[in-house]
Formats: structure tokens, C-alpha cells, sequence
């Protein structure tokens, strides 16, 4: 009997002891998820959450964007983390789209269409969705890429192994391999500028303003209003990829 | 029974790799992994500090206005004021940083294509030109302020200078 009291009293303490821990390892963990401590001293990864938004009947083909990250970022010449599609729409077909890309709108686009020929054409310029349920951070065996806690998709080129599975895990197709490194490589959101203040590459050059930067936990930042005063979609919503990258005009046929 | 008795042996050097397999991958992991990986998530949070050290090649509007402060008033109520300087100018966050570092003058011909070259895939509203016809393709510049595209040509005193 007093052996069945002894083991309950130490069910009791360890029960106690353990409910405690919990509570204080949720404190600590809380206090994890506040983020380390910076090296920039302005930037805080917490006070951000970075989204874009396009509105495609402002983009004009020019390939600006496209360039000016192979400039900033050292994007090999057959690779782009950011491109830009044309679309032709043949009148009801919607289910087949003519897309082409040359040279990722890098050179800009030659004419090819005509006007008036019961169809539409129109650019949509792609990069990475920035997704907040990514698919392709749950698939690295190695934690070589991550959602940032400022809502960026970075990758760790020191613990890339090359083993792709993230290139294909993209369903946008927004990864490649670099072959000087042999590791992963993609849009940035040109995170060296926006952690100090600048907007990206590609946003930087864009001469129509069709693509902008936004701080979703800035009240003060204009993507507010745009959310607000456009009917945005954002691409394949049907995988649930929670991507931040908000396209206004954004037709159905558009992959 | 006796069988397994008589090769327990076997069984004891099977689980002796094994835990000694675990203590080294346990030994080997806290060797290698940073010290502070997972800290935020399943990654190492040095890796942000990595991404946000590279050195920005486009300087971006506000470096620009610091020294070419007239500018502001030479595009003001043109459609070309929300243009970003560097959209036709180009990265120049080395004459940013060092102002005897001297920008390339953009081609006024052919900056102004990059955009206004006529394709029916760009909004209807936008101003697009033939090259072949308009103008016969001379350099834009003589008609129109690339800065202020509203306003007629420079001053020729102006043109010259830049020359």
C-alpha cells in the first residue's frame, strides 16, 4: 500500500514538473519566434511580412525586370528568377493559351500577333510566389531553404546539397540549379535590398509601375489600398501554397 | 528456446551497433550542425544574415535625388516622374558611392524603344510608335524631353552641353 502512495506521489510531482516545463518551454519558444538578435540595426525580421503585387494591365513586355535582376542578382545567362510571359488568347480557349517567353523577355518582345483577330494578348511577368505554406521548404531534406520570419523564401547555399527535390516541389517552376555551384538557386525578393530599405531589382526598373513591393505589417504601406481597391488572385490558388504575390487582371487562362 | 539462448550472442552484437550507430550520428550531429540551427525553424539562421550581406547594384531613387536634386522639379507633372532613375539610367550604386565613377549616357534612341516600340500585346493605353514610320526613327530626344516627354525639345544650349 505504502509502495502504491510513494509512486503516486511521483506520478504526481513528475506530472506537475512536466506540466511546468511545458509552460515554460511554450514562454521560451515564444521568445524564439520573436527572432534572433539582428546584425542590421534598423531591420527587425518580425516587424515585416513582404508580399508583391502586379497588376498585368499595367505591364508592358519591356524586360526591364528580367535584365535588371540578372544584373543585381548574377543570374546565369540560361537561368532567370524572374521572367516574363506573353499570353495569346484565342477567343473561348481558354483552356489552351499560346504562352511564349523568348530568352525570358529578356530582350524584349518582337511582334508576333496581330491586332483584332478575336483573340487577346497580354504579358504576365512570374517570380517566386514568396509562398507562406511553400512547397518547396517542406520537401528540403536539409533545411537548406526556409520561409524567413519576414515572409521571404531564402535559400542556404553553404547546406544546399543539390539534391533538386525543391525545383521540382515548385509549382510554379521558380527554382533551378546553378551549375557553377551545383546548389539551388532563386528569387530573393532581393532580400540584401529590403532589409535596408530598398525595393527590389526588379521593382526598382519597372517604368510602369506594374510591379510593386509591399510590408503587409506596415499600416502605412500603399499595398494596403491596392488589395483594397483591386480584385486580385494569386496563381494556382487551388494548391494552397499561401502565395504573396498578388496579381490584378489576372486572366483565367493564365498557368 | 534453446536456439535463442544459444544465439542470444548474436542479438547482443546486433544492438550493440546499433546504439553505438546512434551515439555516433548523436556525437557526429552536435559536431556539425551550427549551434543555433532551428532556432527559428528548420534552418540555419545564419543563412539570413548571408543572404541580406550582398552589396545592393542599384542604388535606388532616393541616392539619386540626394545630389541630382533638380530633378524633381524637371519631371514634376510628367508622366515619367514615377519612373525610377535607374529604370533608364541603369545600376549605378558605384557612382552613388563614388561620383567620379561615371554613368554611361543612355542611348536616346534606343532607350526609348525598350518601352514605346508598338506590340499588341501592351496595354491599349499606352504610347506605342512604329519606329519605321514615326519620325523615321531619329534620335526621340529631338522632340521630345526624355525627363518631361510632355514638354518640347531641350534648349539647344542644353543638348550641346550634354554633348
Amino acid at each position: 500500500m505504502s509502495e502504491t502512495k510513494s509512486n503516486r506521489r511521483e506520478f504526481l510531482a513528475t506530472g506537475t514538473q512536466l506540466v511546468l516545463l511545458t509552460g515554460a518551454a511554450a514562454v521560451a519558444w515564444e521568445h524564439v519566434m520573436a527572432g534572433s538578435p539582428e546584425k542590421a540595426p534598423n531591420y527587425k525580421t518580425t516587424e515585416h511580412w513582404w508580399a508583391m503585387t502586379i497588376d498585368i494591365e499595367k505591364c508592358i513586355g519591356c524586360g526591364n525586370c528580367v535584365r535588371a535582376c540578372k544584373t543585381e542578382n548574377d543570374v546565369k545567362e540560361e537561368f532567370f528568377r524572374t521572367w516574363v510571359e506573353r499570353y495569346h488568347v484565342e477567343g473561348t480557349e481558354m483552356e489552351r493559351p499560346e504562352v511564349d517567353s523568348p530568352n525570358g523577355g529578356f530582350d524584349g518582345f518582337r511582334e508576333k500577333y496581330k491586332a483584332g483577330e478575336n483573340s487577346k494578348n497580354f504579358f504576365v511577368p512570374k517570380l517566386c510566389n514568396h509562398c507562406s505554406h511553400s512547397p518547396c521548404t517542406q520537401v528540403c531534406p536539409v533545411g537548406a531553404t526556409f520561409e524567413s520570419p519576414d515572409g521571404v523564401v531564402l535559400a542556404d547555399k553553404t547546406y544546399c546539397v543539390g539534391c533538386r527535390y525543391c525545383v521540382q516541389a515548385c509549382p510554379y517552376g521558380c527554382r533551378y540549379i546553378d551549375p557553377r555551384t551545383e546548389t539551388v538557386d532563386k528569387c530573393s525578393l532581393c532580400y540584401h535590398r529590403i532589409t535596408k530599405g530598398l525595393t527590389t531589382a526588379c521593382c526598382e526598373t519597372c517604368p510602369t509601375g506594374t510591379r510593386k513591393l509591399g510590408d503587409l505589417k506596415n499600416p502605412a504601406d500603399p499595398i494596403h489600398e491596392f488589395l483594397q481597391s483591386h480584385k486580385v488572385q494569386v496563381l494556382k490558388p487551388q494548391m494552397a501554397t499561401g502565395s504573396k504575390l498578388y496579381y490584378n487582371g489576372l486572366d483565367g487562362s493564365v498557368r | 528456446m534453446r536456439h535463442l539462448m544459444k544465439d542470444k550472442e548474436h542479438l547482443f552484437r546486433m544492438a550493440a551497433l546499433f546504439v553505438g550507430g546512434i551515439v555516433l550520428f548523436v556525437i557526429v550531429r552536435a559536431v556539425m550542425l551550427p549551434k543555433d540551427f532551428g532556432k527559428l525553424g528548420h534552418y540555419r539562421p545564419g543563412a539570413l544574415e548571408d543572404n541580406a550581406k550582398r552589396v545592393p547594384v542599384f542604388a535606388g531613387k532616393p541616392a539619386c535625388l540626394e545630389c541630382h536634386t533638380d530633378m524633381i522639379e524637371r519631371q514634376k507633372g510628367s508622366k515619367h516622374a514615377a519612373i525610377n532613375c535607374e529604370a533608364c539610367h541603369w545600376a549605378l550604386s558605384k557612382h552613388a558611392a563614388d561620383p567620379s565613377v561615371k554613368p554611361v549616357r543612355p542611348d536616346a534612341k534606343a532607350i526609348c524603344l525598350v518601352c514605346h516600340t508598338a506590340n499588341v500585346a501592351k496595354p491599349k493605353k499606352f504610347p506605342q510608335i512604329d519606329p519605321k514610320t514615326h519620325m523615321e526613327g531619329g534620335p526621340c530626344n529631338e522632340c521630345h524631353q526624355p525627363h518631361h516627354p510632355e514638354k518640347g525639345p531641350e534648349k539647344p544650349a542644353v543638348q550641346e552641353a550634354k554633348k
